[in-house]
């Protein structure tokens, strides 16, 4: 099996709440300070599933992520997982991008890398949870796809999906080559262990440039998107809890019970 | 000025009927539709799906596009798109709206990319911009901590709903509107994918999605004996108990308790929340409860800023005299 999973670096999205500020200018979020970026955790799902492919039935896991200023002790963690390489699209020309450019992007530097059986992605990503990506790589790729992927068996050429639907599951079986999007279901992402980080060490990512993947310029980052953002904001909130107390908890609790009564919530 | 025209839902059902994410996504549908002066659509996919069009109509709709084949029975990637695409073709609607459901969450992005339009997911409010007449989709972002408004340059401009953010109308079944059969033009051979098997959750009592009232807990109830307490005030309340992630990681509770980004949404009357500190995670799957009210230790604990109401405490000493009381209350 050969498998291509996107991941992405995003700011910490467990970093606390306070932290989290939007810049001045009200279209992007300010990096909190003293808070070091992380590997998307829905990315890490799917670094889990292609592992658990590989595990089962061998093959080589190539990761492949966009943006620009990958932190390289950040982005190398799947190699430290048991990925078998890393590429990065490494570029300031890729900033600014919405589904579409990223999925574009991502599906070319895909073509390029050109042998794989399946290409896994997160459900969504943390930072923007758009949720698109990885149907817009297969729809740019021409290839069938499952989302929400609980858990995969590969039998006889073909993958065997479970997926998560509203009221349970489903079991999907799915052609070769395919795209699968990863639920958190699939199960926690391992550890790295001390031999994989020693091994992330001293592997060296591929960096890719646009010309590298031969995209359109027109098509990449900010220039190729497809929607606008027209205002990012903090919601407000009301900050008006009021607190019931009393003497010692029970009769606080008690009062919380005849408050609730009281403004028919109850 | 663009061609497209109207406002397209796309209906879901469940055991024979119209899905309640569709029912809410026509009464919101209905709105946005008179703010561009434009028409309603709702479109029925599936199997032997046609009898539900007057149910659609009498929801608000003022036309019913009907693609019924037997290659729809299931929801597949490779049946939907095709024949959503053909239909979308022929309807021309300038806005396409859909449930932020497990159909929804797959088919709207292909769709958009096939259009070679954009998708908002998730949104939680859709409204008309009156100078530009576009379609403006809020959504949050950052996992609840922000919030994001988008517009699409192309059309259709398409977006998934979350369960519970738009209210239906009242139904009336003595409205009228046109119904419009639209061949599905599936290809068996091009269907790449085979739905073998349909398992549903099990859930004792009620679903959580489905509960008026959700108790939930977070790290701070530390066991399974712990939860047996929330949910003996969750059956007081006739509710459904939740949790955040480490109560689930830690098998205290069946993983599908799990409320949050990447748990359920709920949007429950009430929302009980006890021993949780409201990280934006939990809060994104939360926070579109009516009332939240907080029981925790930490008065600095963030979910006092998410609560109308709260109980600074050891939750071992609040709950329970918290259901006494409530009983006492109850029976009266």
């Amino acid at each position: 099996m050969n498998m291509i999973v996107c991941i992405k670096q995003v700011i910490d999205p467990e970093a606390p709440p306070a932290s989290f500020k939007i810049d001045p200018s009200g279209n992007k979020v300010v990096p909190p300070a003293g808070v070091s970026p992380v590997v998307d955790p829905y990315a890490e799902y799917a670094v889990e599933a292609a592992l658990k492919v590989k595990d089962a039935s061998g093959g080589k896991v190539t990761a492949l992520s966009l943006g620009s200023n990958q932190l390289r002790d950040i982005v190398k963690k799947p190699l430290a997982m048991g990925a078998d390489e890393l590429i990065l699209l490494e570029d300031e020309a890729f900033d600014g991008a919405d589904s579409w450019s990223t999925a574009y992007a991502l599906a070319m530097a895909i073509k390029k890398i050109g042998e794989y059986d399946i290409v896994f992605c997160g459900r969504e990503a943390s930072d923007w949870n758009a949720g698109q990506v990885g149907s817009g790589i297969a729809e740019i790729l021409g290839l069938p796809s499952v989302t929400l992927a609980e858990k995969i068996d590969i039998t006889d050429g073909k993958a065997k999906v479970q997926r998560k639907t509203d009221e349970g599951y489903e079991v999907v079986e799915i052609s070769l080559p395919c795209l699968i999007t990863a639920s958190n279901e699939i199960g926690e992402p391992r550890y790295p262990t001390i031999k994989g980080i020693m091994g992330a060490k001293k592997k060296e990512p591929v960096v890719w440039k646009p010309a590298d993947i031969g995209v359109d310029a027109a098509q990449i980052g900010a220039q190729g998107r497809h929607t606008k953002l027209v205002k990012l904001f903090q919601p407000v909130r009301e900050g008006k809890c009021e607190i019931i107390e009393g003497e010692g908890p029970e009769e606080a609790a008690a009062n919380l019970a005849v408050k609730l009564r009281e403004v028919k919530v109850l | 000025m663009a061609e497209n025209k109207g406002v397209l839902v796309l209906c879901e059902t469940k055991d024979g009927k119209l899905a309640s994410i569709s029912t809410e996504l026509l009464g919101g549908g209905r709105k946005l539709a008179q703010d561009l002066g434009q028409e309603l659509a709702a479109v029925l996919v599936g199997s032997g799906v046609g009898n539900l069009a007057q149910e659609a109509i009498a929801y608000g709709a003022d036309k019913v596009y009907v693609v019924d084949d037997p290659l729809l029975k299931d929801y597949q990637t490779d049946s939907y798109v095709p024949a959503m695409e053909k239909m979308v073709s022929q309807a021309a609607p300038q806005v396409i709206i859909m449930g932020q459901t497990s159909i929804g969450r797959d088919l709207a992005p292909r769709l958009a990319f096939r259009l070679k339009t954009a998708a908002s997911m998730g949104c939680l409010e859709l409204s008309i911009d009156p100078s530009s007449k576009k379609l403006l989709q809020t959504k949050p972002v950052y996992g609840g901590n922000a919030q994001a408004v988008f517009s699409t340059e192309s059309f259709p401009q398409i977006a998934t709903i979350r369960p519970k953010a738009m209210a239906p109308l009242a139904p009336d079944q003595s409205r009228k509107g046109e119904v419009v059969k639209v061949d599905a033009g599936l290809d068996a051979a091009a269907i790449r994918t085979k739905v073998l098997e349909k398992v549903p959750e099990k859930v004792e009592g009620i679903k959580l999605e489905d509960a008026e009232v959700v108790v939930s807990g977070g790290r701070g109830i530390g066991s399974t004996e712990g939860f047996a307490q929330l949910e003996e005030l969750a059956r007081l309340l006739k509710g459904a108990v939740g949790a955040t992630r480490p109560p689930c990681d830690n098998d205290w509770v069946p993983a599908g308790a799990q409320i949050g980004l990447t748990g359920k949404i709920v949007t429950p009357e009430l929302y009980i929340a006890v021993a949780l500190s409201g990280s934006s995670q939990h809060m994104s799957g939360c926070s579109s409860a009516k009332t939240i009210v907080a029981i925790n230790k930490d008065p600095e604990a963030n979910i006092f800023r998410e609560a109308r109401f709260g109980v600074v405490g050891d939750w071992k000493k609040i709950v329970p005299a918290f259901t006494e009381k409530l009983k006492e209350l109850l029976a009266k």
